[in-house]
């Protein structure tokens, strides 16, 4: 069964980047979504529907902690597993993550087979 | 919490979170050069600036400079495709190439000085410019060669005077 996958990430360059890195991991990738922020992403989530999502931490407007505090509060949402993809790297803010529901964390730079892996282990 | 971060800790830390990102997302070799300090802003600039600020109990800034053919080279690495001139996506590219070598190396910094915030990266791109960080008044400014080309990574952190003012203050200025 296709995957819907929504990426978060204010920039460009890393949404074509992790779109590339879910194409080679030869996951059954349905649609990608990509949104430039947590409000953007929030936006687009009303009208799609989607079976994972790969997120910055800090972005404009709306950071990726808040999204995702958002999300898993949301009964729509609240069982789809996000990852966060981000440079942040501080114990706090990674744990925040963690404690709100975060299903797995990946820093940036990262390899392909690093995003890969923790997919494996959640889709 | 409180600490120190002497030049040597700076260059090894930029060197280090540089030579991560060549080694697992550009696959581009980097030999570093020797680095030095400044205390002037750099000369009429032609090519691509990225530049990132930090702030929290200690404020600074960073600097990623190299030339247009550099820059085309770095967003091709990244995004594994071609540019044969700078376009959006080389900006967007050489953004996230600060965003992700300053973003490091403040996480770094983290242990020893606390939570510290990192801006969005500002990125010029043109022909004889100059940058200009208000009140910074050391660089630490760590060269790098990747193939034929060059890159600089210029770095200054400090302890903040606490006021909102001043980190404004260290806002990139860019004087055309």
């Amino acid at each position: 069964m296709a995957l819907d996958v929504m990426i978060v990430d204010d920039s460009a360059a890393i949404r074509k980047i992790l779109h590339r890195v879910l194409v080679q991991a030869e996951v059954p990738l349905g649609q990608v979504h990509e949104a430039c922020d947590g409000k953007d992403a929030l936006e687009k989530l009303k009208s799609a529907k989607v079976g994972l999502i790969l997120s910055d931490i800090n972005m404009p407007n709306m950071d990726g902690i808040e999204l995702l505090n958002r999300l898993k509060t949301d009964e729509n949402f609240k069982s789809v597993p996000i990852v966060m993809v981000t440079t942040e790297g501080s114990q706090a803010k990674v744990l925040q993550a963690l404690e709100l529901g975060a299903a797995g964390y990946v820093r940036k730079p990262f390899t392909a087979e690093q995003i890969q892996e923790k997919l494996a282990g959640i889709i | 919490m409180s600490g120190t971060i002497s030049p040597e800790d700076i260059i090894a830390t930029v060197t280090q979170a540089t030579e991560d990102l060549f080694s697992t997302m550009l696959n581009l070799p980097l030999e570093k050069l020797e680095p030095h300090t400044a205390t002037s802003e750099p000369p009429g600039t032609d090519g691509v600036v990225a530049l990132v600020g930090i702030g929290g109990s200690w404020t600074g800034s960073g600097r990623i400079a190299c030339d247009k053919q550099a820059a085309c080279k770095l967003a091709g690495a990244l995004l594994m495709s071609s540019y044969p001139e700078v376009d959006e996506e080389v900006l967007d590219a050489m953004a996230e190439v600060a965003n992700m070598i300053i973003g490091n190396v403040k996480t770094n910094f983290e242990t020893q000085l606390g939570p510290l915030g990192l801006s969005v990266p500002t990125v010029v791109f043109g022909r004889n410019y100059h940058t200009r960080s208000a009140g910074v008044q050391n660089w630490m400014v760590i060269p790098f060669r990747t193939g034929e080309d060059h890159i600089e990574i210029r770095f200054c952190l400090m302890p903040s005077q606490t006021s909102q003012s001043r980190i404004e203050r260290l806002r990139p200025q860019v004087v055309a």
